[in-house]
């Protein structure tokens, strides 16, 4: 591995002086499931690497009933799935908090590095962005927040500027009546990368008859994690049953714009979007049914 | 080369204290620093599970861990399962069940299946796929290995 310091700044002032100096050419490790592998394999390069597990902020997990839930950009995914409340409350954030990688993974894989690699095919970002996440961004000119489905910019690219970090991701409390989903589709049982996936949410009335409120998202479908407006639009107001979900799950099929690579064809891509699409509708539907 | 870091922590229970490389993984640091060669490095990006060790008490690929992040933490290593009255359960049973061909991906799952055990002690055989799933075996089929943890766990 090319040579570089190891840094551990104890604040986010810290970090955020750190990373002003050394621009691109400081790199943050939080999990270290990606950023190591890429150092080794001289994927990024890096003068200074920063380890943000120190700073206090980075590592909070808290939920409140007013105010939702943070997750730190450093809070590994065995701690969300653990936390008995957060799991409960957030089923569709555990989908994949559980599913990514193996047990080694998850003892170090963070959200929060999971929206800095900014890979097409992250599986937390869908289910993220359906939940209506928001990036709360330190800089030297303070902090910004900015909602998760505008932080990847292109595939391994980020919003974050010179001097900027991300130091974790607010979620509202669920709304009653809700339920949120992730799906991937993988050729194995376990710990591989998705070919495509699907993250939604649904807020159903009163009755449970309508839905009042929905977001799809997609992974490995775009060169960004992608959400489709118009399949939440598709679900609104109508009565709920297997018509209106195909349509939505047309309409994310239609917003897919995957490639073609050694996972899948773009057509069979196309296709697992509308499946996929269409059980997680039904799975956050049940979820937000109580049942 | 970069200056090297001092690096104080706990390392199978005993205070311990290395230099390394500011670059070095903490697999690079336990081998090459501290001659503990039971971790072992196989595909070192963190598909195999060979370099498994306990950090904190959390089952991790020490190649995707950086030598100077476990400051002030303690470490787990395959060195640290048998005691001078004898081996552990899991390396007994490995024995006993012939779970090994190789042995290079032995260590990793020594490891990662006494972290299943500490938290889980009675564990399905599901379980114990699923918790094993980060460890990769080219020679078993891994049903040998699958045995050797159910029966340590009926041991232990």
């Amino acid at each position: 591995m090319k040579d570089f310091d190891f840094a551990a700044p104890k604040t986010i002032a810290e970090a955020v002086a750190l990373l002003s100096k050394h621009g691109e050419q400081a790199k943050i490790l939080a999990g270290g499931t990606d950023i190591i592998v890429q150092l080794r394999e001289h994927r990024r390069a890096a003068d200074v690497l920063l380890d943000i597990k120190r700073i206090p902020e980075v590592n909070e997990l808290s939920y409140d009933a007013k105010k939702g839930l943070v997750v730190g950009a450093a809070v590994p995914c065995y701690r969300i799935y653990e936390h008995q409340e957060i799991a409960m409350l957030y089923p569709g954030l555990i989908d994949a908090a559980a599913l990514i990688g193996g047990i080694q993974i998850q003892s170090r894989a963070t959200l929060g590095g999971n929206l800095c690699n900014a890979s097409p095919a992250a599986d937390s970002i869908p289910p993220m962005i359906a939940l209506e996440g928001v990036c709360v961004i330190a800089g030297p000119a303070g902090t910004r927040e900015l909602p998760v489905e505008k932080f990847c910019t292109a595939p391994g690219k980020n919003a974050l500027g010179k001097g900027e970090l991300l130091v974790g991701i607010k979620f509202p409390p669920p709304k009653p009546n809700s339920g949120a989903a992730y799906l991937r589709f993988i050729p194995r049982n376990e710990m591989d990368i998705a070919v495509a996936g699907a993250g939604v949410s649904v807020v159903l009335d009163a009755a449970k008859s309508k839905c009042t409120a929905a977001r799809v998202a997609l992974a490995a479908v775009a060169p960004t994690p992608l959400l489709v407006p118009e399949a939440g639009a598709a679900l609104v107001d109508g009565v709920l049953n297997d018509a209106l979900i195909d349509k939505s799950a047309s309409a994310a099929r239609a917003a897919a714009k995957p490639i073609t690579d050694m996972r899948g064809d773009a057509d069979y891509r196309r296709h697992l979007v509308g499946v996929l699409v269409k059980r997680a509708l039904n799975i956050a539907i049940q979820r937000a049914k109580g049942m | 080369m970069k200056k090297k870091l001092h690096v104080t922590c706990t390392i199978n229970g005993k205070e311990t204290d290395f230099l390394c490389e500011p670059r070095q993984s903490l697999l690079e640091a336990l081998r090459d620093e501290l001659r503990l060669t039971g971790a072992k490095e196989g595909c070192n990006n963190g598909n195999c599970g060979a370099c498994n060790v306990l950090l904190d008490g959390r089952l991790v690929n020490s190649c995707l861990v950086m030598a100077a992040e476990v400051e002030g933490r303690a470490v787990q290593t395959v060195e640290g399962l048998a005691t001078p009255q004898g081996l552990h359960p899991l390396q007994q049973k490995f024995l006993e069940h012939a779970a090994l061909q190789c042995g290079i991906c032995t260590p990793g799952f020594l490891v990662a299946a006494k972290a299943l055990l500490d938290q889980n002690p009675k564990p399905t055989e599901h379980q114990v796929r699923h918790w094993l799933a980060g460890n990769l075996c080219r020679c078993t089929g891994y049903d040998k290995i699958i045995r050797a943890v159910l029966d340590a766990a009926k041991a232990l």
